[in-house]
């Protein structure tokens, strides 16, 4: 059986499809076959970012109105055999997608996969819930920024309620993860600390993901950031990936770079 | 700024400020959603009926739904004799 992964945030911008695109790809990397579904209709952007865009031929609601079976419709990484995406459609039918689709295909999935990653569109609107409503588990992404936080708590608030698991009497397992982080601004004073966004939204630290040029090079290219090895982002990824799956690590990336002297007592911008 | 910002310390950093209010924000949000839905329009409906005897504002009725126990409390404080 599955687990069902969403990656959520309520506000939108804020590393949801960098960050499902990592997880995917990190959990494939780990020998487990994984399915990427990005549940964004008529936004469709995670093909964009796994580097496989020219390769869509049928999407998410073909596969729904049996217009096409799961099988056409999954792309196989070119990276990652264990790794499969299955596109949003770039319909602007809003009412595309349907409880009792959504949960066929993820029962058809569940069959053959370990872990199913649904990328939610931002909002608290009918597709995010819909992305949310059979997760096991929930990732929320959030920025250390006063919107983004306020709305994390929202989308804290529609999983505690809306979906299938609330509604059944259980909860879903909530992780955070603290995406952008600048850590000499924290120093500074000039944006949240890991801490305080902690304090406020009070569930489980999964990642801190550094602010990083890395991210914006990997969306370019379309390579997941996380086959990126060398930089921060992609081991900040690496390592909320091994936190995922029971490992103990350490934070890193939390505190800022140390400064030489002079650059310390004039205050040049490092 | 190096040696100033030193000593002009996180007590009323820009960050310190945003976690004030996201504080107070998040935890008037969290009670709004304990809320049943029809809380506020029954509210609504209770001060018309209110509003049809005595002049009051909306301002003066306040209603608390108890969480655990289904009690419900409605208070409203009515204009002082003139």
């Amino acid at each position: 059986m599955a687990e069902i992964i969403v990656v959520t945030s309520g506000k939108g911008g804020v590393g949801k499809t960098t960050s499902s695109a990592a997880i995917g790809t990190g959990l494939a990397l780990r020998g487990f076959k994984t399915a990427l579904i990005d549940f964004d209709v008529g936004l469709r952007n995670l093909d964009l970012i796994m580097g496989c865009e020219r390769r869509v031929v049928y999407d998410f609601v073909n596969v729904i109105n049996q217009e096409a079976t799961l099988n056409q419709a999954l792309i196989k990484d070119k990276r990652s055999e264990n790794l499969f995406i299955l596109p949003a459609s770039q319909t602007r039918d809003k009412d595309a997608l349907s409880v009792e689709g959504v949960e066929a295909v993820l029962n058809e999935l569940a069959k053959t996969f370990d872990y199913i990653v649904c990328d939610s569109p931002a909002g608290i609107e009918k597709g995010a819930q819909l992305a949310l409503y059979f997760a096991d588990t929930a990732i929320v992404v959030t920025n250390p920024e006063v919107s983004s936080v306020r709305d994390s708590d929202r989308i804290l608030g529609v999983l505690q309620s809306k979906s299938r698991r609330a509604e059944q009497g259980g909860s879903v397992k909530e992780h955070l993860l603290l995406t952008r982080y600048n850590p000499d601004r924290v120093q500074a004073g000039e944006m949240l600390s890991v801490e305080d966004v902690n304090d406020i939204l009070a569930i489980p630290l999964l990642g801190v993901i550094p602010e990083s040029e890395a991210v914006l090079k990997a969306s370019n290219q379309g390579v997941p950031v996380i086959l990126d090895n060398a930089s921060d982002a992609g081991q900040a990824y690496d390592d909320a990936i091994a936190r995922f799956l029971g490992e103990e690590r350490a934070h890193r990336f939390l505190d800022a770079q140390r400064k030489g002297f002079l650059s310390r007592v004039f205050g040049r911008k490092g | 700024m190096g040696i100033l910002s030193y000593f002009r310390q996180k007590k009323h950093s820009s960050a310190s400020v945003a976690k004030e209010r996201l504080q107070v924000l998040v935890a008037y949000e969290r009670s709004q959603r304990s809320q049943p839905d029809y809380l506020p329009q029954m509210q609504q409906e209770i001060l018309a009926v209110i509003a049809k005897y005595v002049d009051v504002s909306p301002q003066d009725v306040e209603v608390k739904l108890d969480e655990d126990c289904s009690i419900l409390e409605l208070n409203v404080t009515l204009p002082e004799k003139q």
